[in-house]
């Protein structure tokens, strides 16, 4: 049974230029985890190198940004939507 | 590839004045055209946004938040405009990606950034990032 994945627009290219996306699975992380699976060249975008989603993707559900319910663990039920919304950052080259 | 007429250009470097010696950002709102493979943009406003960063880490770091970003596009989408990109500035910095930008970049976006020496805006440049994440193309 589906839930729904609302793309950015940066990657909808990788999403065969679709804004929203069926996945499946009980939580968000399991969800964003067959979105993954279905459109594999998205996946280097969403996660780093360790499978660890990268920290400027941010999952709303609703208007709350998943951080503030369960994290990747947050249930989801049929019909749900959730919504992918980068942060941008950035700088110069110097760290200190 | 994106088009910044001279007003949008004349607005970032203002934007990049004004903030000095702290780094500034924002939005580049405007119109985008598929033309085969290719798409062209063309700014046509700047939603300039206060730096999330630390106060002392401002003057090197640059974030906008996703309740920003979900504001701009919800902005953008009104307006009948397109999110096309970013603007920062880079002070006393040269206007070049640094590794920090790639790791926290998307492609599609334009990445505009503007170099401010002793508070005064420089070179502005743009850049893509390449699909595979490995390399940002400079456009402009």
């Amino acid at each position: 049974m589906p839930v729904f994945i609302q793309i950015p627009t940066a990657l909808r290219a990788l999403t065969d230029k679709q804004s929203e996306v069926a996945a499946e699975g009980a939580t968000v992380g399991a969800a964003v985890e067959s979105l993954a699976a279905s459109y594999p060249d998205i996946k280097k975008h969403l996660y780093d190198e360790n499978g660890v989603l990268r920290s400027f993707v941010n999952i709303y559900f609703g208007d709350t940004n998943i951080k503030n319910l369960d994290g990747l663990d947050t249930p989801l039920k049929d019909g749900d939507k959730i919504m992918l919304v980068p942060a941008i950052a950035g700088g110069d080259g110097t760290w200190v | 590839m994106i088009t910044l007429p001279e007003e949008i250009n004349l607005a970032i470097r203002a934007e990049g004045e004004r903030t000095y010696p702290n780094e500034c950002c924002g939005f580049i709102f405007g119109k985008s055209e598929e033309r085969g493979e290719d798409t062209y943009r063309s700014a046509t406003e700047i939603l300039p946004i206060d730096n999330a960063r630390e106060a002392e880490e401002r003057h090197h770091r640059f974030v906008i938040g996703p309740d920003d970003f979900m504001a701009a596009e919800r902005e953008a989408r009104k307006k009948g405009l397109d999110v096309l990109g970013f603007y920062h500035s880079h002070p006393n910095w040269f206007s070049r990606p640094s590794d920090y930008d790639r790791e926290h970049a998307l492609p599609f976006y334009s990445y505009v950034i503007l170099s401010v020496e002793r508070g005064r805006a420089a070179e502005l440049t743009s850049w893509e990032l390449t699909s595979d994440r490995e390399l940002f193309v400079q456009e402009l």
